[in-house]
C-alpha cells in the first residue's frame, strides 16, 4: 500500500489533524519485518501504532485475527479499546476490537479463541497462555502485525524476554507477522530494535521528533529539607501551593511507603479540603480504578503515586509532575515527566523535592544531567535461562515439538539471539528431569521423548499446571487487609508477609492513607480497624528500589570535587562544608569509611557510591569477613551512595576487612550461603517451574505441609551445586541484586586508595543511614548470643530457670 | 553444647539442636517426621522435580546424632516415610544406609498417618510403644499423658532487640512432648496455631532447636 486511503485521510482532516511525519514514516514501512518508534508522551504513538492496521483493514477485508497489540498494563489494553473504538467507527470500519487480559471473563476468553476478534488488546502473560493451547494456530492464523506498547518497559524486565518468546513462537505460526514497537525516549534505542528484531532479521529505528525540553525546576520551599528520611513531609505546602495553581498534579514517589506517608501529611495540612487521592500498587484493584476513574473525569487535582502510574495511560489534563525523592536514574526521570501536558509541542512541566539533604544533591545532579540530556542506563545482557525453561514447558503445553525447531525458533527472539546448542539442552533436560547429577526422576520425567524425536508432557494433564505457573512476575509474600467484620470487611490492599508477621494486636499501620489497627491474622488474611488517634507505624512495601545509576553517582561525585556549590541550596551546601570539616567528602577515585560509635553499637560507614544493590553485596561480602574475625557483625544497611554496618563489638581495626582481592575472592564462597541468593533462587525456581507458586487453597491448609524454597536451595548447593538453577542464580544474582559488576567497576576506580577515619560520633553524611529501611540481618554468632540473651530473659520474666 | 536439658514426666531429656530427643537412662534417641522419599512422592504425583537428595541428607543428619550419642535404642516417631510407595521408591543407597545404621542397635518404626502400614525394612512397626514411663506415638491424643508425638512439626517464633528469629520447636508441658519435624523438605506449624495452643498448656515451653537449643515459654 502506498497511500493511506483516503476514508483515514478524511477523518483526520475532519478532526482537523494532519497526520504527523513519524505517522507517515510508521505507514511507509508498514511491510518491514520490525520497525521501533521513539515518540514522546503525547506525539500520537498509538495511533502511529496503529495507522497501518486500519489502513489495511479498510482497504480490504480480513477474517480473523489481524493485529495483536500488546502492553505491560492490564489497563492500558482496556484504555486502548476505548480510545480505538471512536476512529474506527467514524472512519467507518466494521471491526471487532476486544482486550483480553487476567480481568477478562472465562466466557469471553473461550469466545476469543474459537472466534477472535479483528484487534486483540492483551498482555504479554496472556499472550503467552494463548500460545500454550493446543488450537494456537488455528486462533493465530492470519495475524499480520503485532504492536507491543512500552517496548522501553518490557526491555528491561523478564516480562519482555517472556513476550519475544511468544512471539518467536507467534512467528513461527504466521510467517508474515510483522512487529511494531513504540518507546518512550531511551539512551539506546539500538538495543531496544535488537530486542524486538525478528533475528536475523533487521529492525529499523523511526525517531519521532522529541519535542521541546521540558521545564523542570527544583521545588522553592520556606522549610529546609531535613538532615534524613524519605517523607519530604517539609515540602507540603509549598505542594498544595502548587496543586492550587494547578488543574492536576501527578506526585510520584519512589516507594510505596513514603507515598502512603506523603499521603497521609498532605490530607492532614489539606485545609481546603482538594479532592486528592492515592495510587499504588499495593491497594485493593477495586481502590485503584475509582481513583483512576475520578482521574479520567477530572474529579481529581492531585494523585499521589509510585511507579503505577509511571506508563500508559493517558490521563489528559496533567499539568504538572512533581517527583518526591531523588529520581535515582535520569531517563526515568524524563520519563516521568513525559506524563505532564500530552499535547505535542507543549513543554512538560516538572518539579524536583528532594526528601533530605542528601537527595538535594542528587536532584540538582539529575536536573543538570536531563537538562544536558544525558541519559543513562546499563545494557542488560543476555536472556535469562529460568524464562527460556519456562517457554521449553509452555511449548510442550501446546503440543509434541522437536527440538531442532524449538532451538531454532528461540534463537530468533532477540533476547536469546546468542543462546548456545548446550545452554538450550540443559534447558530442555532441566525440563525434562530435573536436570540433577543424581538420577532418580526417570520414570517420572515431566518431558519424554517419543519414538519419533519429539518432546512431549507425560502426563498431558501437567499441561494445566504449566499453564497455571505461567508469568515472571513475582508476588512476594504478600497478604491481603481487609477490615474486620463479621463477614469479611472491606479490602484494603496487600502488605508484605514479613512485615505482617512484626505486627502485634494494637499496632498501627498506614494502607490507602488510613491508619489502621491490627486486629489478628485470620485465614492469611491481615484484619484491621479503622484508628484515627494513633501515630502510625509504617507498614513497609519493598516495592521496587532502583540504583542510582553509574552516570547519576559519577555526576554526584563530581560535584562533591568542587571547591564551593552555587548551584546548590545555602543548606545544602553548608552540610557539604560541615561533612569536609568533621571528615572528609567522598572523591571518584578514592573510597572513603568512616568509623565511629552509636547508640551502644559500633559502626562503620563505606561511601562506594555503586547503587542500592552493589552497596548492598558489599555489606554482604563485609560482614562475611566480620563474621571470620570474630567482630560479631549484626547487620547492614544500603543506600545507593553508602553502607552502614553495626556491630556488637568495637572495630578497632577494620583495615583488614578492606583487602580488596580478599573480597573478590572469598565472594563465591560467600555467593553460596545469603539471604539475597536464596531470594534470588526462589524466584528463578518458580519462574522454571521448580516452585509452584501458591494457589489460595494451598496457603489456607495446614503450613506444615509446605516448606521454605530456602531448603532446596540449601540442599542444592550441598548436593549438586552446579545444577542448571544453582548457575543460573549465580547468574541473575551477579547481576541483579548482587551487581557484583558495579562492585568491580568501584574497586577498579579506587585501586588502593582507601581512607580510614575514626570518629567519635556519627558523621554528618553518614546520620540519614541510621533511618534507612531495609536493614539486612547477620545470622551470626551475634544472633545465637541475642537468643540465649532473650531466652534468659524470658525465663526469669516467667519465674523459670533455665535447663 | 549443642543440646539442653529438660525435665519431663519426672524423666531428664536432652532435646538435640538438629531436632533429636536424647534419653541418656535408657540410651534411646527418638527422632519424628522423617519424611524420607518426599521428593520422590511429589515428582510421581506430577509435581516438579524437587532436588532428589532430601532422603541422603536426612539420613546425614541421622547418622552424625546416632554417631554422637551411641544410642541403643531409636525410635522413629511416626512419618518416617512420605508415603508406603516411597519406601519402595528408595534408592539401594538409602536402603543400605538405614539397615547399616541399624547395625548393633533396637529400631522402632512407629506408624504415622502418612505411612500407616508395615514397612519392607529391619526393625519393629508398632502403632505405639511404652518404654519406661513414656508412651511413644505420632499423633497427640486428648488426655495423653507422659505421652511423647510428632506429626505437628511445631515451630517457634521469638522477638529478640529488633530481629524476630523462627526455628523448629520441641514443645513440652506437664502431659505431653511433641518434636519437631527432623526431615530435610518438612516445614513447619506456628506454636501460636490454634490447634497448638489447644493442645498445650498454659505453662508450655518450647525449646528452640539451632547451634545453641533455648528454652522459652511458648510464645502464643
Amino acid at each position: 500500500m502506498t497511500q493511506i486511503p483516503v476514508r483515514i485521510t478524511d477523518w483526520f482532516a475532519a478532526k482537523g489533524w494532519s497526520v504527523h511525519p513519524h505517522q507517515q514514516d510508521m505507514f511507509d514501512r508498514a511491510s518491514d519485518p520490525a520497525t521501533l518508534l521513539i515518540a514522546p508522551t503525547g506525539g500520537g504513538k498509538t495511533m502511529a501504532g496503529f495507522l497501518p492496521t486500519l489502513a489495511e483493514l479498510a482497504a480490504q477485508e480480513h477474517t480473523g485475527l489481524h493485529t495483536i497489540y500488546v502492553s505491560p498494563l492490564k489497563a492500558l489494553a482496556a484504555d486502548i479499546r476505548r480510545n480505538l473504538r471512536g476512529p474506527a467507527d467514524e472512519i467507518g470500519l466494521p471491526i471487532r476490537i476486544e482486550d483480553r487480559t487476567g480481568d477478562t471473563s472465562a466466557t469471553q476468553k473461550k469466545r476469543q479463541r474459537v472466534d477472535p476478534p479483528h484487534i486483540l488488546l492483551t498482555t504479554p502473560e496472556s499472550l503467552a497462555l494463548l500460545t500454550s493451547y493446543e488450537d494456537a494456530p488455528r486462533m493465530f492464523a492470519g495475524v499480520q502485525r503485532v504492536i507491543i506498547d512500552e517496548i522501553h518497559a518490557l526491555a528491561e524486565s523478564k516480562r519482555g524476554d517472556q513476550l519475544m518468546l511468544a512471539l518467536a513462537r507467534l512467528q513461527s505460526l504466521c510467517p508474515d507477522l510483522r512487529r511494531v514497537g513504540l518507546s518512550a525516549t531511551v539512551e539506546d534505542p539500538e538495543a531496544i530494535a535488537r530486542f524486538l528484531a525478528r533475528h536475523p532479521d533487521p529492525c529499523r529505528i523511526i525517531q519521532a521528533d522529541p519535542g521541546p525540553d521540558p521545564d523542570i525546576r527544583m521545588l522553592q520551599t520556606q522549610e529546609m529539607p531535613p538532615w534524613s528520611g524519605g517523607g519530604a513531609a517539609y515540602s507540603i505546602p509549598a505542594v498544595l501551593v502548587q496543586i492550587k495553581q494547578h488543574k492536576t498534579t501527578l506526585i510520584f514517589h519512589n516507594t510505596r511507603a513514603q507515598a502512603e506517608i506523603f499521603f497521609h501529611n498532605l490530607w492532614l495540612a489539606n485545609e481546603d479540603s482538594l479532592p486528592i487521592g492515592i495510587h499504588h500498587g499495593s491497594l485493593d484493584r477495586q481502590q485503584r480504578e475509582r481513583v483512576e476513574a475520578a482521574m479520567v473525569r477530572g474529579d481529581l487535582r492531585a494523585i499521589v503515586c509510585t511507579g503505577s502510574l509511571d506508563l500508559g495511560i493517558d490521563w489528559g489534563d496533567v499539568d504538572l509532575v512533581i517527583q518526591i525523592g531523588a529520581p535515582k536514574n535520569v531517563k526515568r526521570l524524563v520519563q516521568r515527566i513525559g506524563r505532564a501536558n500530552h499535547r505535542y509541542n507543549a513543554p512538560s512541566k516538572a518539579l524536583l523535592v528532594p526528601a533530605n539533604r542528601f537527595e538535594v544533591v542528587e536532584c540538582v545532579a539529575a536536573l543538570e544531567a536531563a537538562k544536558a540530556h544525558e541519559l543513562d542506563g546499563d545494557p542488560r545482557g543476555a536472556g535469562p535461562r529460568d524464562v527460556l525453561c519456562q517457554h521449553i514447558l509452555i511449548a510442550a503445553a501446546a503440543g509434541p515439538f522437536y527440538p531442532n525447531a524449538l532451538f531454532t525458533q528461540m534463537t530468533s527472539a532477540g533476547p536469546y539471539a546468542q543462546l548456545g546448542r548446550a545452554e538450550f539442552d540443559s534447558c530442555l533436560e532441566f525440563c525434562a528431569t530435573g536436570g540433577y547429577a543424581l538420577r532418580t526422576y526417570d520414570r517420572w520425567q515431566r518431558l519424554q521423548q517419543r519414538p519419533d524425536g519429539q518432546w512431549q508432557l507425560r502426563d498431558p494433564r501437567a499441561a494445566q499446571r504449566v499453564r497455571m505457573n505461567l508469568g515472571t512476575i513475582q508476588d512476594t509474600d504478600t497478604l491481603k487487609v481487609r477490615l474486620k467484620r463479621n463477614r469479611g470487611g472491606k479490602p484494603l490492599g496487600e502488605v508484605e508477609e514479613a512485615f505482617a508477621a512484626s505486627l502485634t494486636p494494637g499496632d498501627t499501620f498506614l494502607i490507602g492513607g488510613q491508619i489502621v489497627r491490627y486486629e489478628g491474622l485470620r485465614e492469611m488474611v491481615v484484619e484491621v480497624s479503622r484508628r484515627a488517634d494513633r501515630k502510625p507505624k509504617i507498614a513497609t512495601f519493598s516495592g521496587t528500589k532502583f540504583a542510582t545509576s553509574t552516570q547519576l553517582s559519577d555526576r554526584i561525585l563530581r560535584m562533591f570535587a568542587q571547591q564551593d556549590w552555587p548551584q546548590l541550596p545555602q543548606h545544602t551546601a553548608d552540610w557539604l562544608a560541615l561533612q569536609r570539616d568533621i571528615s572528609r567528602l567522598p572523591q571518584r577515585d578514592r573510597l572513603l569509611i568512616e568509623s565511629f560509635p552509636n547508640d551502644g553499637r559500633e559502626n562503620l560507614c563505606v561511601y562506594g557510591f555503586a547503587g542500592r544493590n552493589a552497596q548492598q553485596t558489599l555489606g554482604l561480602l563485609l560482614t562475611k569477613r566480620m563474621e571470620e574475625t570474630g567482630l560479631a557483625p549484626l547487620g547492614f544497611v544500603s543506600t545507593d551512595y553508602a553502607t552502614l554496618i553495626w556491630g556488637l563489638d568495637a572495630v578497632t581495626d577494620p583495615r583488614p576487612l578492606f583487602q580488596l582481592d580478599a573480597l573478590r575472592d572469598g565472594l563465591e564462597t560467600w555467593l553460596a550461603g545469603n539471604a539475597v541468593m536464596k531470594r534470588t533462587f526462589r524466584a528463578s525456581a518458580t519462574i522454571a517451574g521448580l516452585i509452584e507458586r501458591n494457589t489460595g487453597g494451598q496457603r489456607k491448609s495446614g503450613r506444615q505441609a509446605t516448606f521454605s524454597s530456602d531448603i532446596l536451595y540449601d540442599t542444592l548447593l550441598k548436593y549438586d551445586p552446579d545444577h542448571l538453577l544453582m548457575q543460573i542464580t549465580r547468574e541473575e544474582a551477579m547481576r541483579g541484586l548482587v551487581d557484583f559488576g558495579r562492585v568491580e567497576a568501584m574497586i577498579a576506580r579506587i585501586g588502593d586508595r582507601i581512607d580510614l577515619l575514626r570518629l567519635d560520633r556519627v558523621s554528618p553524611l553518614a546520620a540519614p543511614l541510621f533511618l534507612e529501611v531495609g536493614k539486612v540481618p547477620v545470622k551470626g554468632t551475634a544472633e545465637e548470643r541475642l537468643l540465649a540473651e532473650e531466652s534468659a530473659r524470658l525465663l526469669q520474666g516467667a519465674g523459670l530457670q533455665p535447663g | 553444647m549443642n543440646e539442653v536439658s529438660f525435665s519431663f514426666a519426672d524423666r531428664t531429656l536432652f532435646a538435640l539442636g538438629s531436632g533429636a530427643l536424647w534419653w541418656p537412662d535408657q540410651s534411646l534417641l527418638c527422632v519424628s517426621d522423617l519424611h524420607l522419599g518426599k521428593s520422590e512422592r511429589m515428582a510421581r504425583r506430577g509435581g516438579p522435580a524437587l532436588p532428589p537428595y532430601d532422603s541422603q541428607d536426612t539420613l546425614n543428619r541421622l547418622a552424625s546424632d546416632l554417631d554422637r550419642t551411641n544410642a541403643e535404642l531409636v525410635i522413629c516417631l511416626g512419618d518416617s516415610f512420605d508415603d508406603l510407595d516411597a519406601l519402595s521408591a528408595l534408592g539401594t543407597n538409602e536402603k543400605l544406609r538405614i539397615t547399616a545404621l541399624q547395625a548393633g542397635r533396637r529400631w522402632i518404626w512407629i506408624e504415622g498417618n502418612h505411612d500407616p502400614g508395615p514397612i519392607d525394612l529391619g526393625g519393629a512397626h508398632l502403632s505405639e510403644s511404652v518404654i519406661d514411663t513414656l508412651t511413644f506415638r505420632h499423633i497427640a491424643q486428648a488426655g495423653g499423658q507422659a505421652e511423647i508425638s510428632g506429626h505437628y512439626h511445631p515451630k517457634a517464633r521469638i522477638r529478640t532487640r529488633g530481629r524476630s528469629i523462627t526455628r523448629p520447636a520441641f514443645l513440652v508441658d506437664d502431659a505431653r512432648l511433641i518434636l519437631p519435624a527432623y526431615g530435610t523438605y518438612t516445614g513447619g506449624l506456628q506454636s501460636s496455631d490454634q490447634v497448638l495452643n489447644t493442645l498445650m498448656s498454659d505453662n508450655a515451653l518450647a525449646i528452640l532447636t539451632g547451634p545453641n537449643p533455648q528454652i522459652i515459654p511458648m510464645p502464643r
